[in-house]
């Protein structure tokens, strides 16, 4: 056999080359140089994310199971820019006394996770496709109760994996079904030979159960906000962008290549499901008083949207799809940003801590709002352009009514968006949360999403480039 | 780059120059000078409109620049004006100009004030000059948003209440137009975005039956359309004096421009047939807004009613689909545009020296007050059709129109909307009678002080105006007529 086929995943090698140095890093390193590790770290990523940023030739090696196509290389780099984000983030809570020591586990078992998000993206096979969602699941778990002496963390990890297991559980038997409806594992296969019958139908809604869990939508979200809320905030925020991102550019490309014969009946699966998220997500959203459960619901929300994306099945979709992923990146990293900034220094998390910020905070009361506007979709954020585009995407194919439930609950969601930016600017309080000042890598992590937020929609070049391989797929 | 674009770049460098002043004699200066800057542009812009026209440039826009933005979907940037658009961007500039010296003394925060302020009037500009549906929808959104943060910060009285209420309202009303505007782009399977590239197309008559309402409507709500008006009272009596001038002075003309240039433009056929309903609406808006105003005590409520009963006498004079009617319409934009800016203007001087707006306890104002007294007669006149004022003008050219439709249902109607200028007497003499005439029963109110210098310039600019407007309106209707004429020509066929 011939292994240099195998030094094409560049992608995959480069992360795992990132992990492996660390990994010996944080066992040999002394005391002293022990101080360098978050800038080795960070540094070291940030290289692996401008070496593998520039899309190759399509290929297929070890037999298919692995299929590169270009347009995975600008979904990959859009998670790694989100993990950098996020990482830059978390920079201050690791440097704190509890964590110093665990700070290497947090880098691994990141990475770990993003490298079985790569393995997902590229597969070409379901046995691929499910080692990647696992590898992808369980250090997540164990990122989620890394706060171990802190009930809630610990909480939210056994919930999050024991729903994860029954979610993966059940997508596994999906699995089973295909193979034993088509007789075969491969992508291109199944694609040709899965014509609709009822056991098939019965296979893939089994199967796509899993990804909706990881997706988070209703009626698959009730981990959602218990789990966002328990965990530390750097790694909810790492959950609700990174970790969906990779789902539903996942969940697109298996919709289109392997069930595209069964269109007309998952194309009706998917509106209700759409619907039935945003509209539940965003009513629920309006009574949180928690930001992080706050944020959990708009996530479920904004994931809702996102299927009016995929719904589409066409090119157009799945550019705004992608396009869509990277807005809401920046967005959704940036206001978890201000949240854990602010969490980091005082403790609070509720709305009413929020009270009167903008007196003492206007810097990054600016940041939160421009993030919440663009969440909302207001232009001209980059919120607008790709709420705009998936509408776009959707009503090409004809679903205005769906639009149009779609754009009801956009009211719905400026609503309790506005309640916060209320809060910050409106609302009157006798001690608002003291000045904070963030430390050096948040404030940079902030300024990334600001920039990204205010140029990514104006300056048509990212959506454009994202577009020219979306047609070629 | 096109000249046009300066109309945004203005005061988006206007905002750069607020981000860096430090005191409020900066922010004074860049504000005054942009505004100025602005107020010449839209001359110059007029100037070069007219000769344009007179050397017989026959096009529909003039000016006009295509630039791709996303080749996707084929969204360009494109500007252009017509004789409409150039009296839209008057109307905007002098409100800008009177806004801006309206709020001089604003407090708190006046940095962030004019930082929305101009946010704002992008987003206002923006939308007049585009020819292309989605850049037409992203001003139009940019519009709505800093309207919460400029109410519920700066406003007076329910202000969370009115600026929540507001927001969402329009938010909803935007949400019907944009599933209007994807709904003409792939329905009548253009290559373009642009209004001018769709109009030779015909989108399916059964499309249109569903399309008309959406946009019609969603523009309408900004319109103070009936039943979809009940923000505006509210929004408007908690606003800071320069936004309720900036709001209902222009963007409530964004909701009569929008549903003429798109719901009338594109879709002629369903215009023609439902027509009707909206008329009927709009026919309760201008009668129903009038009696509104008659039982209010609050000035400010009183200007906003009227407003919904002004608004929507140019939806109702754009539905009866002749050039007359709809050249009456613009002339009511503009008209209707100075004088509620004038209104509002005069009552937030009043406002910030007797601390009151219930004309239940003002009366006598004349003589301490002898300008802002004299003005806010004047403003009064021309709200309720003094010939050689800018409402005679409007309302005038608009029934004449009106009553060029002889079928029995239009002259119904228009006698009905008819009614309101009488109405429009009524508590428009009621007002000045009570708070500017009689004996001053508060003390407190005898040792008030006139208008300052820069409330002068404000005031005696949109006085000004009006006077223009009123004493000489022809080189300003041909300007509209001519440009209505496309919109007729589509409805023929």
């Amino acid at each position: 056999m011939d292994y240099s086929s195998f030094l094409q995943m560049t992608e995959e090698f480069s992360l795992l080359a990132v992990m492996v140095i660390l990994l010996v890093y944080d066992i040999f390193a002394g005391e002293k140089s022990h101080r360098y590790f978050q800038p080795v770290a960070l540094i070291l990523f940030a290289a692996h994310t401008l070496l593998t940023c520039i899309p190759r030739e399509a290929f297929n090696i070890a037999g298919g199971m692995f299929q590169y196509v270009p347009m995975q290389t600008y979904v990959k780099t859009i998670l790694n820019i989100g993990t950098l984000i996020v990482l830059l983030q978390a920079h201050k809570f690791l440097n704190d006394d509890s964590n110093y020591i665990k700070r290497g586990e947090f880098y691994f078992l990141t990475l770990s996770t993003l490298l079985g998000m790569y393995f997902m993206i590229s597969s070409g096979n379901f046995l691929m496709f499910f080692i990647g969602l696992e590898t992808a699941s369980i250090p997540m778990a164990t990122l989620v109760a890394f706060d171990k002496y802190n009930k809630k963390s610990a909480e939210a990890g056994a919930k999050y994996i024991l729903s994860a297991v029954f979610a993966s559980s059940i997508s596994l038997f999906g699995i089973s079904l295909i193979y034993g409806t088509t007789g075969t594992l491969y992508f291109n296969d199944i694609a040709t030979l899965f014509t609709g019958t009822p056991l098939q139908l019965m296979a893939f809604v089994f199967f796509a159960v899993g990804l909706f869990f990881k997706i988070s939508l209703v009626p698959f979200h009730l981990w959602t906000p218990d789990v966002y809320e328990g965990a530390q905030t750097n790694i909810t925020s790492y959950l609700s962008v990174i970790s969906k991102g990779a789902a539903v550019f996942v969940l697109f490309t298996l919709l289109v290549k392997v069930f595209g014969n069964i269109i007309s009946d998952w194309q009706p699966i998917l509106y209700g499901l759409a619907v039935v998220s945003i509209t539940v997500a965003n009513v629920f959203a309006i009574r949180q008083q928690n930001l992080k459960r706050f944020l959990a619901f708009s996530s479920i929300s904004q994931a809702g949207y996102i299927l009016l994306a995929i719904i589409s099945g066409t090119a157009l979709g799945m550019a705004s799809l992608v396009y869509f992923v990277l807005v809401y990146m920046f967005s959704n990293l940036a206001a978890f940003g201000v949240l854990s900034v602010i969490e980091q220094k005082t403790g609070k998390v509720q709305m009413t801590d929020y009270n009167g910020l903008y007196q003492t905070n206007p810097k990054l009361s600016f940041v939160m709002m421009i993030a919440l506007f663009s969440l909302a979709g207001i232009p001209p954020f980059a919120g607008f352009f790709s709420k705009f585009f998936i509408f776009s995407a959707a009503a090409q194919q004809g679903f205005y009514v769906l639009v149009f439930i779609a754009l009801l609950n956009t009211i719905i969601s400026l609503y309790y968006y506005l309640l916060v930016i209320k809060a910050m600017f409106l609302n009157a309080n006798e001690n608002p949360i003291e000045k904070v000042t963030s430390d050096f890598p948040a404030k940079i992590s902030l300024v990334i999403c600001t920039i990204g937020i205010m140029i990514v929609g104006i300056i048509s070049t990212f959506y454009n480039q994202i577009a020219v391989f979306s047609f070629s797929m | 780059m096109n000249f046009l674009s300066l109309f945004v770049l203005v005061p988006a460098l206007m905002m750069m120059g607020l981000f860096v002043s430090r005191n409020r004699k900066q922010i004074q200066f860049v504000t005054a000078t942009g505004a100025t800057l602005l107020m010449i542009l839209s001359g110059v812009i007029t100037f070069m409109y007219l000769t344009e026209r007179a050397v017989g440039n026959v096009a529909e826009m003039l000016f006009t620049a295509d630039t791709v933005w996303y080749a996707p979907f084929n969204i360009h940037y494109s500007v252009g004006i017509d004789g409409i658009s150039v009296a839209m961007l008057l109307l905007t500039s002098i409100i800008v100009f009177t806004g801006v010296f309206a709020s001089w003394k604003i407090d708190p925060l006046p940095k962030e004030f004019f930082l929305w302020y101009c946010l704002l009037s992008i987003g206002v500009y923006g939308f007049f000059i585009s020819t292309d549906l989605f850049t037409m929808f992203l001003y139009y959104e940019v519009a709505l948003i800093p309207m919460y943060l400029l109410i519920g910060v700066w406003g007076s009285g329910r202000k969370e209440y009115g600026a929540m209420k507001l927001t969402l309202i329009l938010m909803g009303g935007s949400a019907l137009l944009l599933v209007g505007i994807l709904g003409i782009y792939y329905q009548s399977g253009a290559t373009s975005m642009n209004l001018y590239e769709i109009a030779k197309t015909t989108i399916p008559i059964q499309a249109q039956y569903y399309l008309f309402p959406l946009t019609f409507i969603g523009f309408g709500v900004l319109g103070a359309l009936f039943p979809f008006h009940t923000w505006s009272p509210d929004g408007h009596a908690s606003a800071p004096t320069a936004v309720s001038m900036l709001h209902a002075g222009v963007l409530m003309k964004l909701g009569g421009y929008g549903a003429f240039r798109v719901a009338i433009y594109l879709m002629p056929q369903a215009a023609h047939e439902l027509a009707w309903i909206f008329l009927i609406l709009t026919g309760i808006s201008v009668v129903y807004g009038a009696f509104s105003a008659i039982v209010q005590t609050d000035l400010k409520y009183i200007n906003a009613y009227s407003s919904v009963s002004h608004c929507g006498l140019v939806l109702f004079a754009i539905l009866m689909l002749n050039q007359t009617a709809m050249t009456g319409a613009i002339l009511q934009m503009l008209s209707h545009g100075l004088m509620t800016a004038l209104f509002f203007a005069l009552i937030g001087m009043i406002y910030g020296r007797t601390h009151t707006r219930l004309i239940t306890e003002m009366s006598g104002l004349m003589k301490v007050l002898p300008f802002l007294g004299v003005s806010y007669v004047i403003a009064g006149l021309a709200s309720l059709g003094l010939p050689s004022l800018s409402g005679f003008v409007a309302e005038m050219t608009i029934f004449v129109g009106a009553f060029q439709e002889t079928d029995t249902f239009h002259r119904v109607l228009t006698i009905v909307a008819c009614t309101s200028i009488v109405i429009t007497a009524v508590y428009i003499l009621r007002v000045v009678g009570k708070i500017l005439f009689g004996v001053i029963q508060d003390e407190h109110h005898k040792h008030l002080t006139d208008a300052t210098w820069f409330e002068r310039i404000s005031v005696v600019t949109l006085i000004a105006a009006i006077f223009v407007l009123g004493s000489a309106p022809f080189w300003i209707s041909n300007m509209i007529g001519e440009s209505v004429l496309p919109v007729i020509t589509q409805l023929a066929k």
